[in-house]
């Protein structure tokens, strides 16, 4: 089948997908985007997280098909003009990245709360990511990124 | 099958270039060079490859734990449309067995399969559905065998063997003093068990395989070790080493998990038979059969004191389910048997360890490494101790702390640092987190969660300590040496100094290390480290805490060298004398007389490179007593935990753990501390979630779904105090620091919880029937508020 939709603001089109594969699956094979990671493919880590029309989802739980006429937006549409987004600085200062394998999960998922919510409390925090699994920093540094980067928002 | 006409020799997809780093040195806090592009999406990890022409391959895993293969038919599947090639046993063409210390296990196996999940058949097709529905078109005749599953079974003389060499794959006897005479005053007993657990790496096994179109191929892959898969594959593909070269992808998480070899021979055999590139990437169920884990252990103890505390005699016996093959078990049961008394003075000592074949899944390397078993069982027998002491149980590990000038069980005396003592002591003086009030209380903070179970009505209050020690570095006589290149040059007018070693950066932040060091000792901003690879000899394995200390000193000493040869220049140019010389901000500065000449001027176009290969000092075998110099360094780490266990509803919340760690010195504190975070998550996940689930040799439960991880709601926040007491026989005096936190988080986790419930608690993890007394572990329901059954013989 043929997809069309928008990704990252760019209007893409692909052919010859096959109705079982994910989104997921078009945006990193088909579409050469391969930030968004596949560490369960069942929707339990977190780590290909994206925005459907707006709303933060695991890309492994979603077919292609239903992306049809949509507006994703992936862990690369968030940095603008070179610069990374507060949320992305921060967990690089923070040390939140170890391996980076859960990153963009936990980037994208930092990215939603913090539009919801600039002033989490910590229970918030944890809440809204406990969704997205990471296996290096036991999460404190990644608490520490998300504090950091809601800071610097806040103030902005 | 055709050769593709033009093979492209690199990915097509633009690879990111080295990041050069600038800020930070030893000592410093320093933000990874790898850290944007990871939050950007950018960085490249081995599952994210791609090449023109590229197909998958796919592996076809036996359904059975232990069978017969009587045939193998793959005649239809070669005949599905988009099927490039299908691969047995047969078409591997040299060694037909691989293996990182013993070579038992078939790279694809023939006649017999002694695990559930052991490759069989290999495709590789244009789309990757396509090569999984070719995979049940292959034909597969089994006789199905009766498993082993057991490893005392496992151990009985008439018990089938499932190796030649027989079933019992190692045993290590360690025989300190004399048990037999020495008299206790107080003895306790006790039976531990411990679960198999999961590396559980985020990034599932990845590569790719690049055919060179001259018979070799290049290998794109995520590993912890490059030369000793560069060897193994080279071996089973009958080639020369040098037309095999491995190139370092991106690594998401290692923990162990990715030392044996995956796909590599696998992706490699399929990329030379297509003449295409082969990528193979594994799910997360096949992941789960796709590596080793960490090895279930059945450990019995006895520990003997005197009235007023002080250790007599341990005896261990400690039994280890190998599963099917080798892997580095060998090494595993070493471990074991040499840390089984744990970190105490003891006069006489008897351990048993032994490792086991049977039919579950193979085990082999974790975070931990042998030590993370006894350590649960060491620990919760001091408790023990203590409490049939009447002790308080910090007392009791201070007054029998080992300390430098004892020596261990197995002979080797303890080398300073070892200041387990102090690390008590400090650990006992940090202040307890303020008491919450259970009313009230924010339900997100109290055991079980936001599922809304609990309103504190059976919440109970505990807390636990352990104590863990571990060996850094290769052991027992290994040649264990890392190599580095270290070359200063010019660019852009600026000197740029450029580190090129082996080491695997797992997510530990050894590239970023490298920097530090190379930045520290040639006085140079911009360093640019290089991908790994295997045109540079071995860097040894990213194992058993020791990259910072091995190829941290490799890339010392060759700045050391670079340096020299700077110094000698200009000696001969300007005659100073180089005892005064320093290198700043990329000048050569004289004591006293300022700035000499700034390197891009006294290089003049040249460059300036060294290589240095490094080995720490030498380690010996354990003689049949289990005595010897084994190992070359031992970290330590305390542990305080705090929990809440609702008693009734059986569940947990860990409100803090704390910890003291000697680290010799903390080379980049904010991924120091990283390192202490995560391998407490990890020890947290064996104390109360993770265990891959084995029946009848089958996991049960090998999925994100139902193998549970701990997520930001189960991880405490978490306290640490930093001791830098240098070892003077390592680089900058730093110890190995990845894995006494995963160590002793667990033990100080279910002596918390025996704490607040009173319960025997002897396996982890510990399950919600367990603090409930639902079941017991051994069999033996204990009655509600009972405190197990009694072993004391006080």
């Amino acid at each position: 089948m043929r997809l069309s939709c928008t990704v990252n603001g760019e209007k893409r089109e692909v052919e010859n997908v096959w109705e079982g594969e994910s989104l997921l699956y078009v945006l990193r094979e088909r579409m050469g985007l391969y930030g968004s990671k596949n560490a369960c493919e069942q929707g339990e880590c977190g780590s290909c997280s994206v925005y459907l029309d707006g709303t933060l989802v695991c890309s492994c739980l979603v077919l292609a098909g239903q992306a049809e006429g949509c507006e994703i937006l992936t862990v690369e549409g968030l940095a603008e003009d070179e610069r990374l987004h507060p949320v992305q600085e921060a967990f690089v200062e923070a040390g939140a990245v170890q391996c980076g394998f859960c990153t963009p999960g936990f980037v994208v998922a930092t990215h939603d709360l913090l539009q919801r919510n600039i002033t989490p409390s910590e229970a918030e925090i944890r809440e809204a990511l406990a969704g997205n699994l990471c296996r290096c920093t036991g999460y404190e540094k990644i608490l520490d990124a998300v504090r950091l980067a809601a800071e610097r928002m806040a103030a902005s | 099958m055709t050769r593709a006409e033009t093979i492209p020799t690199t990915p097509t997809r633009e690879r990111p270039e080295t990041p050069v780093s600038t800020p930070g040195r030893v000592g410093e806090s320093t933000t990874r060079a790898d850290g944007v592009p990871k939050v950007t999406g950018e960085f490249e990890y081995s599952s994210d490859l791609w090449m023109d022409g590229m197909l998958y391959g796919a592996t076809l895993r036996s359904p059975h734990p232990h069978a017969n293969i009587w045939s193998v038919d793959t005649s239809e599947a070669e005949a599905v449309p988009g099927i490039f090639a299908v691969l047995t046993h047969e078409d591997v063409p040299g060694r037909k067995v691989c293996g990182m210390e013993v070579p038992d296990q078939p790279v694809l196996a023939w006649e017999r399969v002694r695990y559930q999940g052991e490759p069989i058949a290999l495709v590789a097709a244009d789309h990757p559905e396509t090569a999984r529905r070719a995979l049940e078109k292959i034909s597969v005749e089994y006789e199905v065998l009766d498993p082993i599953t057991d490893a005392e079974e496992a151990m009985r003389e008439d018990t089938p063997k499932l190796h030649l060499s027989g079933n019992l794959l190692r045993h290590i006897h360690v025989v300190h003093g004399d048990v037999d005479t020495a008299e206790a005053d107080v003895v306790v007993e006790g039976e531990y068990e411990v679960g198999m657990q999961d590396q559980a790496f985020l990034g599932p096994e990845s590569g790719l395989a690049v055919p060179d179109g001259r018979g070799g191929v290049d290998l794109y892959i995520s590993t912890q070790w490059l030369h000793i898969d560069r060897d193994q594959v080279a071996e089973s593909l009958g080639l020369e080493p040098d037309q095999v070269r491995l190139h370092l992808s991106g690594v998401g998480g290692a923990f162990g998990g990715r030392e044996d070899l995956s796909m590599q021979i696998h992706s490699c055999l399929l990329a030379l038979h297509t003449g295409r590139p082969v990528k193979m990437m594994y799910n997360r169920e096949e992941s789960f059969y796709g590596h080793v884990h960490r090895h279930p252990a059945r450990m019995r103890y006895e520990h003997g004191a005197t009235r007023d505390g002080k250790l007599v005699y341990i005896k261990a016996r400690l039994v280890f389910d190998g599963g099917a093959y080798a892997s580095s078990s060998n090494a595993v049961c070493l471990n074991a048997g040499t840390f089984a008394c744990g970190p105490y003075d003891v006069p006489n000592a008897l351990v048993d360890s032994y490792m086991l074949y049977t039919n579950n899944p193979p085990c082999g390397a974790m975070r931990g490494f042998g030590a993370v078993q006894v350590c649960f069982a060491h620990e919760a027998q001091m408790d023990k101790l203590a409490k049939a002491l009447g002790m308080d149980p910090v007392e009791l590990r201070i007054k029998n702390a080992i300390k430098p000038g004892d020596r261990f069980p197995f002979g080797q005396e303890v080398p300073p640092p070892a200041p387990v003592a102090e690390l008590l002591e400090r650990l006992k003086a940090m202040p307890m987190p303020e008491e919450e009030d259970i009313t009230g209380r924010d339900l997100r903070r109290l055991p079980g969660g936001v599922s809304n179970v609990t309103h504190g009505e059976g919440v109970r209050r505990g807390v636990g300590y352990a104590v863990g020690y571990k060996n850094v570095g290769f052991s027992a006589g290994f040649d264990d040496y890392s190599t580095a290149k270290v070359t200063l040059s010019v660019e852009g007018g600026e000197p740029l100094v450029r580190v090129h070693t082996a080491a695997a950066e797992v997510g530990q932040g050894i590239v970023t290390l490298e920097a530090q060091i190379a930045r520290t000792e040639l006085g140079v901003n911009k360093i640019a480290v290089l991908p790994a690879d295997t045109s540079i000899d071995s860097a040894g394995s990213t194992s058993a805490s020791r990259q910072s200390y091995v190829t941290g000193a490799a890339v010392k000493a060759a700045c050391e060298a670079v340096r020299e040869k700077v110094f000698a220049r200009v000696r001969e140019e300007f005659g100073e004398d180089p005892d005064g010389l320093s290198i700043e901000d990329g000048n050569v500065v004289a004591e006293g007389h300022g700035i000499v000449v700034p390197l891009a001027e006294l290089l003049d176009g040249e460059e300036i490179g060294e290589l240095v290969k490094y080995r720490h000092k030498p380690t010996y075998p354990l003689d049949e007593n289990g005595q010897g110099d084994a190992h070359v360094q031992f970290a330590f780490a305390a542990q305080r935990a705090i929990v809440e266990v609702d008693e009734e509803l059986g569940l947990v919340r860990v409100v803090e753990v704390a910890t003291t760690q000697d680290v010799g010195k903390a080379m980049n504190p904010q991924a120091l501390e990283g390192q202490i975070e995560g391998g407490i998550a990890q020890g947290l996940g064996l104390a109360l979630l993770e265990e891959i689930q084995v029946k009848e040799g089958r996991i049960q439960n090998a999925s994100f779904t139902d193998y549970l991880l701990p997520t930001i709601l189960d991880m405490p926040p978490v306290k640490m105090e930093i001791l830098e007491l240098a070892d003077p026989d390592a680089p900058y005096g730093l110890k190995g620091v990845g894995e006494p936190p995963t160590i002793a988080s667990t033990p100080a986790i279910v002596a918390a919880l025996r704490d607040a419930t009173g319960r025997e608690l002897n396996r982890v993890p510990v399950k919600p029937e367990h603090i409930v007394g639902i079941s017991g572990p051994t069999g033996q329901p204990p009655q509600p508020g009972s405190r197990g059954p009694a072993a004391e013989r006080a």
